[in-house]
């Protein structure tokens, strides 16, 4: 029994210290909160970027360029090899007259496009993919431009694949920003619990001369570091759901103008629980690096 | 109860408190460790309460080999004691009643039994009616006197003390002593190092005499 007393005293010792200062404890917490937002906001516009890529990605498309002098025969040969090719799942042909008058119609230019002696437009097909793997689709493409009278293959979700890079390497910067912010709290929270421990230098000395474990002198401190790092953990939620929020309210009137309804997606429960736990687990190893290396100073030799 | 056997002490920095020290506590024994200031009477102490360690020979305690143990079970050892320091080691950020119930609080003592135990420790030592003072508010003695009841609170079967009628004057001294003798009377070990030996002239204990860190003949 004795035990859970010694943690409930702990935690009403830490809570009681927190409230004893309130300005540095706000000027910590915010540190938490600002640190953990940045690579938590970072997260979840990626996140958002991430997602409304896919969406606009879900129908994977080729477009096949033949060359300008193929005639019926060339684009039977090649309707036979899209037919029996595994990748694909349907395709269309265009025919090259039928795309200068759809040109001439879209474009209002057909009076300078009457002039033209021949049609410059070559016969095209557009192929949907069996799949939208960026992998699947430029097997394909590269497989069909070496086929006779392919004069050129676009990959039009290749803007994509290009987001889908971007996107890795905008995670290994936030990863990596995430990592360094996390040393730094670890550090920011190291000194400030080796003041809480300088301040009560003589408490834990006579404690420990009394016959205090080196648990019962961290407990405390152990607290105090993890419950600072939860505290910023949901001022960073906050500040990101903050966030989110104003931009959402930008969003909406921006896309209004254009006929859409884009909007960022808020933090999942999960990723909160994931911040909230990292946030203490940060403050809590501060704080155990700092009690511990006191400790360990104090050690009779 | 107590066996010190050729101790020695060298502090970082080269100097040997100690050399080669042994002697020997039987249970229920009242004993002063005397010699000039410097002797090395608080470094014995201190090696015998796990609070410091030799750097040669070894202490045994109730057969328990002490020099050997790991750092983990010291606190465990250092409980077994009652403590009082030469420099009092006071909080004086909490009461007296706090001061004196610090070793319970941190042994892990039942919670509805402390205030009982406290409060039987700060009557034996005749400060029941300061529980609530800071200890800057007590005089020299009643500091002493908080420190021995924060030294009997756990009920220890060993007492150290260490100088405890330093800077008090001959009366109060006299009163202090006569309490160590009362603990004593009802069974507990005591060892008490004192330069003072007018203090122990006709009480007839035995004494340890050290004279720059060795046994005097
Ligand atoms: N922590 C320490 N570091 C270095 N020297 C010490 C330390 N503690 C005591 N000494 C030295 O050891 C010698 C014995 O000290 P001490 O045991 O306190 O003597 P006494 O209690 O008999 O006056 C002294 O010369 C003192 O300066
Ligand atoms: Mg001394």
């Amino acid at each position: 029994m004795s035990w859970i007393f010694a943690h409930i005293d702990a935690f009403r010792d830490s809570m009681r210290r927190l409230l004893q200062q309130p300005f540095a404890t706000v000027l910590n917490v915010a540190v938490f909160g600002i640190a953990l937002a940045l690579p938590c906001g970072f997260y979840i516009g990626l996140e958002n970027v991430a997602r409304f890529s896919r969406q606009l990605t879900s129908e994977p498309q080729l477009s096949l360029f033949l060359t300008v002098n193929a005639d019926a025969g060339d684009v039977k040969a090649i309707e036979e090899r899209l037919t029996r090719h595994a990748a694909v799942a349907e395709f269309r042909f265009v025919d090259r007259s039928t795309a200068l008058e759809d040109l001439k119609r879209a474009s209002g230019m057909s009076d300078v496009l009457s002039e033209l002696q021949s049609n410059p437009l070559p016969h095209a097909f557009v192929v949907a993919g069996r799949s939208a793997d960026p992998d699947l689709l430029e097997g394909l493409r590269d497989e069909a431009s070496q086929w006779p009278s392919v004069e050129h293959v676009q990959l039009d979700s290749e803007w994509a694949r290009k987001l889908d890079a971007a996107l890795r390497i905008g995670r290994l910067l936030v990863t990596l920003l995430g990592v360094l912010l996390a040393f730094a709290l670890v550090a920011v929270t190291f000194n400030t619990i080796r003041l809480q421990i300088l301040t009560r230098r003589d408490e834990i000395e006579v404690s420990k001369l009394i016959g205090a474990t080196n648990h019962f002198i961290r407990r405390p401190f152990l607290y105090l570091g993890g419950l600072q790092g939860l505290l910023g953990g949901v001022a960073a939620w906050l500040i990101v759901a903050i966030a989110v929020r104003m931009l959402n309210r930008e969003l909406a009137s921006f896309g209004g103008l254009f006929g859409l309804s884009p909007s960022l997606g808020h933090m999942t429960l999960q990723q909160i629980g994931v911040l909230l736990a990292l946030a203490a687990l940060l403050g809590w190893l501060g704080a155990w690096m700092s009690v511990s290396r006191h400790l360990w100073r104090m050690e009779p030799r | 109860m107590i066996t010190v056997s050729h101790v020695s002490k060298r502090y970082p920095g080269g100097y040997e408190a100690l050399r080669n020290v042994s002697a020997q506590v039987e249970p229920g024994e009242m004993v002063f460790v005397t010699g000039h200031s410097g002797a090395g009477k608080s470094t014995l102490l201190k090696l015998v309460g796990g609070i410091e360690r030799p750097t040669g020979g070894s202490v045994v305690i109730n057969g328990k080999n002490i020099t050997s143990m790991g750092r983990a079970s010291l606190p465990f050892l250092r409980r077994n004691f009652g403590f009082i320091f030469q420099d009092h080691k006071l909080l004086f950020d909490r009461s007296v009643y706090a001061n004196a119930a610090l070793p319970l609080i941190i042994s892990g003592f039942p919670r509805r039994e402390i205030p009982r135990r406290v409060r039987a420790a700060l009557d034996k030592v005749g400060l029941l009616d300061r529980e609530k003072a800071r200890p800057v508010t007590l005089s020299g003695g009643e500091q002493q006197r908080l420190c021995i009841a924060r030294a009997i609170v756990n009920r220890p079967a060993i007492l150290l003390a260490d100088e405890p009628t330093g800077n008090l004057d001959a009366a109060y001294a006299t009163e202090i002593i006569a309490m160590f003798k009362a603990f004593n009377q009802v069974g507990v070990t005591v060892v008490i190092a004192t330069h003072d030996t007018a203090l122990i002239r006709g009480l007839g204990a035995r004494t340890v005499r050290l004279d720059h860190g060795a046994i005097a003949a």
